[in-house]
């Protein structure tokens, strides 16, 4: 058999007399692919880590010990006037609704809006199977354009406030969670569906009764996730100018000294309320799965 | 001998249960449509119709397809120039003009097509529209009279010191300091090389022949690099620019998410049960993850950009530390759910804690880590666009001063299809590197 397999002389045949060399050279060459493979990945981090720095305002060592110094500047003023904070925080509950608000609005149309497109986009439960492609490359690009573009063009037309940040994360929410609900929707049974369209239900009739409920957990679980993330973002659109809490903070920061209880006013709230819905998706996610 | 009732409370409650479902299932929608009718109030909708600015709209759908080129005379001078955009990079070198600019002596003929035609002469400017009449316009006084056949359409506005007509042709308008006529094309202008190139209006064949066999346009340069240099350097779209700007956008993200995978690897095995022994060690460290994650990017990176300054390193190191946050949470997660039976068989060879975390638990993480760094590389991408513009660098800062002028649309236009581009660029890399890297996956 040997012969077969590599040929009568005796140097191409496997050394018999010492049969973990073959392994520890194999071992060997692995290590050295992994070693060189790690080498090239530390130098180009460490070389782009220089390009960025050569391009920065200010150096990686200058900024390190001015890092805590606004931290500390902010607080010992905040700390100060502290007995203002729960009156502040107060004062922006109305901002903090508003970001709450744009990332609970445009999770709600997006999930809704995406359930519609993830089934036209999927192979087997499509609606018109020819558009398949054409709709996946547009969920693509929907997912593609980041929020602060369409941000921005809105604000131009519509002027500044929640609208503009609603429907620029609702859009790219739409792609996102387009994408992600298709492949729940990829793995679900289709007796159900077969079943429904043999007593004559109607296309819509069978997405509702035959695969919803059969994708809904896992639907509502990557909707939570998406919940979390839209409101760091709807916080993030109010600081480029679309209303909410961002755009307070904002105002905030630009005042400068003399407004810095405002500040921590405003990122307590922030703080809490991102803890306060990381916890209750966490927890509900865990049940959605653990359920299903 | 005993009986077995008949229990119609089985069905009865069965019934019920499904009677309960249905109401809820009734009640969810409802209680939808009436948060989102509150909403429709809280955010104001019905007086958005009046605040929205619908001609914003329409300059920016034009601007965003087509460029403008101004021909201005200088009423004081009598001087005449034509520049693209009105801007100092475009304007057209002395003594030259579009074809459709005529200039004899004085006078000034401007076709705008369609058979509207302007003329500038020493007595003031005069312009043709076909199917209504002239509009002729000359200085008199201290102010500007028009004479125009009567009554004036709304597409003319005229005051005392002031004339401007908008046309589906162009745009005219007549100050006493100076006339000025724009005409608009379709496309953008100017994008491979500007007017003061001499490549500037050839085709691709020509330019082709020019690589080619032609004679050198500057005799210190081969014709290819020359052409290379004046688009790279084109003053008005600097394409140089962007290309470093699309760069360090990238660069944050692949910087800052592995960066994060790199420093959150070993933190996550110190707050994962059964590598940790040290209960409150691990709480604390889980605190911090959390704490870090609460905190939020958007606060990081204006904390960062006081230490730093503005530039791609602190965007990111913005991006670095608030996916350390999550990765130090799923990747602990992850370690806590592998099988157990592999790091007993290194513990068995005598193994130490670094060898069973390298050998035992590692193989197993590796692929669900790898696969969240990648999603998170695509996602980061976006995100350094926005913390680009926070921190000033990278697109996101190109982004926003181009449309803080309020001008350059075609420019924003250009932005957005590049950042598009990047993005399902780094989705697909990340795609590719995932099925590479992980099989089955």
């Amino acid at each position: 058999m040997v012969d077969i397999a590599f040929g009568p002389e005796p140097g191409k045949r496997p050394d018999a007399g010492t049969p973990g060399a073959a392994y520890l050279a194999a071992t060997r060459r692995k290590r050295l692919y992994g070693g060189v493979l790690f080498v090239f990945f530390a130098a180009s981090m460490a070389s782009g880590f220089l390009v960025a720095q050569e391009r920065n305002a200010g150096g990686f060592l200058d900024g390190l010990h001015r890092l805590d110094d606004f931290p500390a500047e902010v607080l010992t003023e905040a700390w100060d006037k502290r007995a203002n904070l729960p009156g502040l925080m107060w004062q922006n509950a109305g901002s903090l609704l508003e970001t709450i608000n744009i990332a609970l609005v445009s999770t709600l149309l997006g999930v809704i809006g995406a359930g519609v497109l993830s089934l036209l986009i999927t192979r087997g439960l499509a609606r018109w199977p020819r558009l398949i492609g054409l709709l996946r490359r547009v969920t693509d690009a929907l997912r593609a354009i980041p929020e602060i573009v369409i941000a921005l063009v809105l604000i131009y037309i519509l002027g500044g406030g929640p609208v503009p940040a609603m429907i620029a994360i609702t859009i790219h929410t739409l792609g996102v969670l387009g994408k992600l609900f298709s492949e729940v929707a990829e793995n679900a049974d289709l007796r159900p569906v077969e079943g429904l369209a043999s007593v004559g239900a109607t296309w819509a009739q069978r997405m509702w009764f035959g695969v919803i409920p059969q994708v809904a957990p896992n639907w509502l679980s990557y909707a939570l996730l998406r919940l979390e993330i839209n409101l760091r973002a709807s916080a993030i659109l109010g600081f480029v100018g679309a209303g909410g809490i961002g755009y307070e903070l904002k105002i905030a920061m630009q005042w400068g000294g003399g407004r810095y209880d405002q500040v921590v006013a405003i990122f307590l709230l922030l703080f809490l309320t991102i803890v306060v819905i990381d916890r209750l998706s966490d927890h509900w996610r865990h049940r959605l799965v653990k359920g299903s | 001998m005993t009986t077995i009732p008949y229990a119609p409370s089985g069905a009865e409650a069965l019934l019920d249960r499904l009677r309960r479902r249905r109401r809820i299932a009734l009640a969810i929608p409802a209680l939808l449509l009436v948060y989102l009718g509150y909403v429709v109030l809280a955010f104001d909708i019905p007086g958005l119709a009046q605040r929205a600015r619908m001609e914003n709209a329409a300059i920016l759908l034009s601007d965003f397809l087509s460029h403008k080129v101004h021909v201005t005379r200088d009423n004081r001078s009598g001087a005449v120039s034509a520049a693209v955009e009105g801007e100092a990079k475009g304007r057209y070198p002395d003594g030259s003009y579009p074809d459709w600019v005529r200039v004899q002596g004085a006078v000034t003929t401007i076709d705008l097509g369609a058979g509207h035609v302007v003329t500038y002469d020493p007595a003031g400017a005069r312009y043709v529209v076909p199917g209504y009449g002239t509009i002729d316009i000359a200085p008199e006084g201290g102010g500007l009279r028009l004479t125009a056949p009567l009554p004036l359409p709304d597409w003319i506005s005229a005051t005392d010191n002031r004339v401007s007509v908008t046309t589906a042709q162009g745009r005219f308008a007549y100050t006493r300091a100076k006339v000025e006529t724009f005409r608009y094309f379709p496309g953008w202008e100017l994008f491979f090389f500007t007017l003061d190139s001499p490549f500037h209006g050839k085709g691709p064949l020509e330019l082709a022949g020019l690589v080619l066999w032609g004679e050198r346009v500057d005799p210190a340069r081969a014709n290819i690099a020359a052409m290379a240099g004046d688009f790279w350097f084109n003053p008005m779209w600097r394409h140089g620019d962007v290309a470093w700007a699309i760069f360090e956008t990238m660069l944050m993200a692949i910087l800052g998410t592995f960066g994060a995978a790199v420093l959150s690897l070993p933190l996550a095995f110190l707050a994962a049960r059964g590598v940790n022994p040290l209960g409150p060690a691990r709480f604390a460290l889980r605190r911090v993850f959390d704490f870090v994650r609460g905190v939020d990017g958007l606060i990081w990176t204006i904390i960062l950009s006081r230490a730093w300054g503005p530039g791609p390193m602190t965007g990111a190191l913005a991006i670095l530390i608030t996916d350390m946050g999550s990765f130090g949470k799923t990747f602990s997660e992850a370690v806590e759910n592998i099988d157990e039976k592999q790091v007993e068989g290194i513990r068995s060879t005598g193994a130490n804690g670094v060898q069973r975390a390298r050998f035992g638990m590692l193989p197993q993480i590796l692929p669900v880590l790898l696969s969240q760094v990648l999603y998170a590389l695509e996602s980061n991408t976006r995100s350094a666009t926005v913390v680009g513009a926070i921190v000033g660098g990278g697109i996101g800062l190109l982004l926003t001063q181009a449309i803080q002028t309020q001008k350059d649309w075609e420019e924003v236009c250009y932005y957005m299809v590049l950042i598009v581009l990047m993005v399902m660029a780094m989705d697909s890399l990340s795609g590719w590197l995932r099925r590479k890297l992980i099989k089955g996956a």
